[in-house]
């Protein structure tokens, strides 16, 4: 839940990086940590099983900037990935204005993307949250791997789209991020939305900045 | 509900919760206090200077608090309102407010965690006045939620992010 602080000037969102096991999670907020200069960033807090895998989350607080005389705070969560923790990465997904979906994009992990896509919507839902509704993309991470399969693929399991009922939005809305495919669109004479998409290798840096100043956008947009 | 929306916090709801925690300190001896919302934002502080990353401070204190929330459905409890933390030196007592926020006090030898739950009970009920009228405000769609902060700012936001 977004918070605008008239106190200190600063408009507060939290940003959750969700997805299955060993997709990237981490490896994005360690990017950003590691590229945004000390003083507009905080200290990154990872909790951590003794194998670096995520056990409850890792946290790491951003400023993109100002706007209007606010400072724009950006609070980024990653969850622990392993299906045996969704107990604490439900308690994550509280309050959360913007979601990021990290999905590993090894033809081998394919069933593990579409089930921790499928655990997110439901953990979403369980909060009254509507992932259709909420400010939402994909990453394809691990774009460097031989065997990751390809964006064609990825899309039509993971992000095959959802019908957009409101007679306002059925109209064709270009994908900025990509010349000449859409988000919002007619298939079979019916209107569909997709999520924005972005190709990633989280390792080298590829893409990390990219997605997260996609997601800030967004989000900063549905506060208007 | 679709998203989990917005509140805000304003000045006059900041300086009053401040005069809260700042009449507690007083009261109990404890060395300072903090607000965090449940999401894991810093609101308020009084007392010492804080000499630790409040953000990552504020972010833990959420996750504490809403691990134990699970922990306490478990047992069969609707929540534990408060929770003690008892460290050699210093010490942590935190408390919910209105299940909006979390009241925390940091106290050492100079007083007890007695004395502190005792003056936390008073605090509590005035913060919770404080927060109920906050979000009051936000749910009939005026003074707590920001009529349109970021209206119009769409070519703002565009140059914030254009590379
Ligand atoms: N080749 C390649 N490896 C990557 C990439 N991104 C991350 N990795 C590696 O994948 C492994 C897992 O990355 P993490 O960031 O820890 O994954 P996670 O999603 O946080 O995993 P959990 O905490 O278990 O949910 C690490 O060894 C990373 O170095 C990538 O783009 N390409
Ligand atoms: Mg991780």
């Amino acid at each position: 839940m977004s918070m605008i602080n008239y106190a200190s000037r600063e408009i507060n969102c939290k940003l959750v990086y969700y997805g299955p096991g060993l997709g990237g999670k981490t490896t994005n907020l360690e990017h950003v940590y590691t590229k945004v200069a000390p003083d507009q960033r905080g200290k990154m807090v990872s909790l951590a099983t003794e194998t670096e895998r995520t056990l409850f989350f890792d946290f790491l607080p951003v400023d993109l900037g100002t706007i209007r005389g606010f400072k724009t705070r950006f609070h980024l969560y990653t969850v622990p990935g392993q299906v045996y923790y969704n107990a604490s990465r439900k308690l994550i997904l509280k309050g959360v204005d913007g979601v990021v979906f990290v999905a590993d994009s090894q033809v081998e992990r394919m069933e593990a993307n579409v089930e921790a896509m499928q655990n997110l919507y439901d953990n979403m839902a369980q909060y009254g949250y509507d992932l259709t509704k909420v400010p939402f993309l994909i990453q394809y991470n691990k774009r460097d791997l031989p065997n990751a399969a390809p964006i064609k693929d990825l899309q039509a399991q993971l992000n095959p789209g959802w019908p957009v009922e409101d007679p306002a939005k059925q109209k064709p809305a270009p994908d900025p991020w990509h010349a000449g495919e859409s988000l919002v669109f007619q298939q079979d004479g019916a209107w569909v939305e997709r999520a924005p998409y972005f190709e990633a290798v989280a390792v080298t840096g590829e893409g990390v900045f990219e997605t997260l100043k996609a997601v800030a956008k967004l989000v900063l947009i549905t506060l208007g | 509900m679709t998203g989990a929306g917005t509140w805000s916090i304003a000045e006059d709801d900041h300086r009053k919760i401040t005069e809260h925690l700042a009449a507690l300190l007083q009261e109990s001896q404890a060395r300072c206090a903090l607000v965090v919302d449940r999401t894991g934002q810093m609101l308020a502080n009084a007392g010492d200077a804080l000499k630790f990353d409040p953000a990552a401070f504020a972010s833990l204190t959420a996750a504490d608090f809403s691990a134990n929330d699970q922990l306490a459905k478990m047992i069969g409890e609707p929540e534990f309102a408060s929770l003690f933390h008892q460290g050699e030196k210093e010490s942590m007592y935190l408390a919910d407010v209105a299940r909006r926020a979390i009241l925390v006090v940091l106290f050492d030898q100079r007083t007890t965690v007695g004395m502190v739950r005792l003056k936390v009970k008073q605090t509590v009920t005035d913060l919770s006045r404080v927060f109920e009228e906050m979000f009051g405000r936000a749910s009939q769609g005026g003074g707590a939620k920001a009529p349109g902060l970021l209206e119009g700012a769409e070519d703002e936001i565009d140059k914030l992010f254009g590379d």
